[in-house]
């Protein structure tokens, strides 16, 4: 997590700025992850100082092109340890040294492309972002819970995709400032509202953890719902178009589907506050069906 | 909204081995709502003997009383509804935004609470059973 997990918080206390703090459980859960990332990184500078020249990992395959890997089983690789070494580069050399017909997906190596979510000794994680000193061996490596698998680590991820473009992830307005070259101004309270939903990457990590999108296929899931927060607070759009987002995330498998397992928010590689946002739009579908005033 | 989707074979491989306190309240939660559905039906059962006779009800409700195991079920329904009364709290409060930096502790703390109430109430149930 080394040089990723710096420049993000570097990040986070640039934007916030002199604007609006984030609300007190975002900073306080924060704050734990800052003191759970120094103790392991505690642990994993003891661990590297102790540990053997290799690292045991077990790598879930499955290909349902070849006889002998239609059954799903798990390989062990012993893979040479370095100081630094992230869950993805032991998988990247597995693939390159012992098996090239290990298969996953991975591009950016530094948590922004969200291809490379993996499920990493029972977590949904990034394999970039998870330093190997920090988990206990045998790392176990499998893809994605409640996603089909493709073959070995990558699953299929159509149907997470599809739930995002159902909430239509794009700016959209009728709202346009008077002059032809005026910009489109946000306010900087607004900014820092929305401004954890515009971080997520696509990963899936949030859906797969999610044991109510696991039964209901239909359900829009976190990441949808917070993509269509992040529009639908955003004042620059519009009263009509956030009443047609309001009416997307209020259907039968919208929001209403959340039952606040926290178990997204706790996956999250981004720290999207998942179940905040579900449930504020819970309550702004419920304030705008009843209207007594 | 998307199609259903045949997610395969090996979907469940791996499936969530590590439970978050959410998780389980939510688990807790349905599985004690429902006990208390199906103690209500029992209960209607019981009184409804006074409908027969007084003397009927008198003596179901002696014997009743006179098991073992009824005290036993007893203390379990009173657990039950202080959890799912205290956690309900819990969760009119997550739906109202309110405290959400402290879910899973006010879970935990709803599981010491009934534990505490349940032991506490012992004496109460179990008098003059033996
Ligand atoms: C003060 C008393 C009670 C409180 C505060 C309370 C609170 C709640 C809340 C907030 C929920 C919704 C959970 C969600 O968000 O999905 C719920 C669900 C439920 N409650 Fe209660 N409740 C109480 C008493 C009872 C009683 C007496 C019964 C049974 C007769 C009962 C049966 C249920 C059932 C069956 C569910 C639904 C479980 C499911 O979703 O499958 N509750 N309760
Ligand atoms: S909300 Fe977080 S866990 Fe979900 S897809 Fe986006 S970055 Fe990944
Ligand atoms: S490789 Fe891009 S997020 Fe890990």
């Amino acid at each position: 997590m080394s040089t990723h997990a710096t420049q993000e918080q570097e990040g986070a206390e640039v934007d916030a700025g002199d604007s609006k703090p984030h609300s007190p459980h975002q900073d306080r859960r924060l704050q734990e992850k800052a003191t759970r990332e120094e103790q392991s990184q505690r642990e994993s500078d003891e661990r590297t100082r102790e540990r053997e020249e290799t690292v045991e990992i077990k790598v879930f395959r499955y290909d349902p092109e070849v006889a002998e890997k239609q059954e799903p089983r798990f390989d062990t690789f012993h893979v040479p340890f370095e100081k630094g070494m992230t869950v993805l580069d032991a998988v990247m050399y597995a693939r390159d040294h012992y098996d090239s017909s290990l298969t996953f997906r991975h591009s950016c190596r530094q948590a922004i492309c969200g291809s490379d979510a993996f499920f990493i000794n029972g977590r949904q994680r990034l394999g970039c972002q998870t330093q190997i000193a920090e988990l206990d061996t045998p790392v176990r490596i499998e893809p994605l819970p409640h996603q089909e698998v493709v073959k070995d680590l990558v699953v299929d991820m159509d149907s997470f995709y599809e739930q995002m473009e159902a909430v239509e992830p794009y700016f959209q307005t009728n709202d346009l400032p008077e002059g032809d070259l005026d910009e489109q101004r946000q306010s900087r309270e607004n900014r820092e509202k929305i401004k954890m939903g515009t971080r997520c990457i696509w990963c899936a990590s949030c859906m797969s953890s999610c044991n109510i999108a696991a039964g209901d296929d239909q359900y829009l899931g976190p990441a949808p719902i917070s993509m269509a927060y992040r529009f639908a607070m955003d004042e620059r759009e519009g009263e009509d178009i956030q009443d047609h987002r309001l009416r997307i995330i209020e259907q039968e498998h919208g929001v209403w589907r959340c039952q606040t397992q926290f178990s997204c928010t706790n996956v999250c590689p981004k720290d999207i506050p998942l179940t905040e946002h579900i449930q504020e739009l819970k309550r702004e579908a419920v304030k705008k069906n009843l209207k007594f005033w | 909204m998307s199609q259903s989707y045949n997610r395969g074979l090996i979907e469940d491989f791996g499936r969530w081995r590590e439970f978050t306190a959410g998780m389980w309240a939510w688990i807790f939660h349905k599985f004690t709502g429902w006990v208390l559905v199906g103690y209500l039906f029992t209960h209607i059962a019981v009184l409804s003997t006074a409908t027969i006779g007084t003397g009927v009800y008198t003596e179901t409700l002696q014997s009743l009383e006179s098991l073992f195991i009824v005290r036993v079920l007893e203390v379990g329904l009173l657990s039950v509804a202080v959890f799912h009364i205290l956690n309900g709290v819990r969760l009119l409060m997550v739906d109202l935004g309110v405290g959400l930096e402290a879910q899973d502790k006010s879970f935990y703390a709803a599981l010491i609470l009934t534990g505490v109430i349940a032991i506490a109430s012992v004496p109460t149930f179990v008098e003059g059973v033996f």
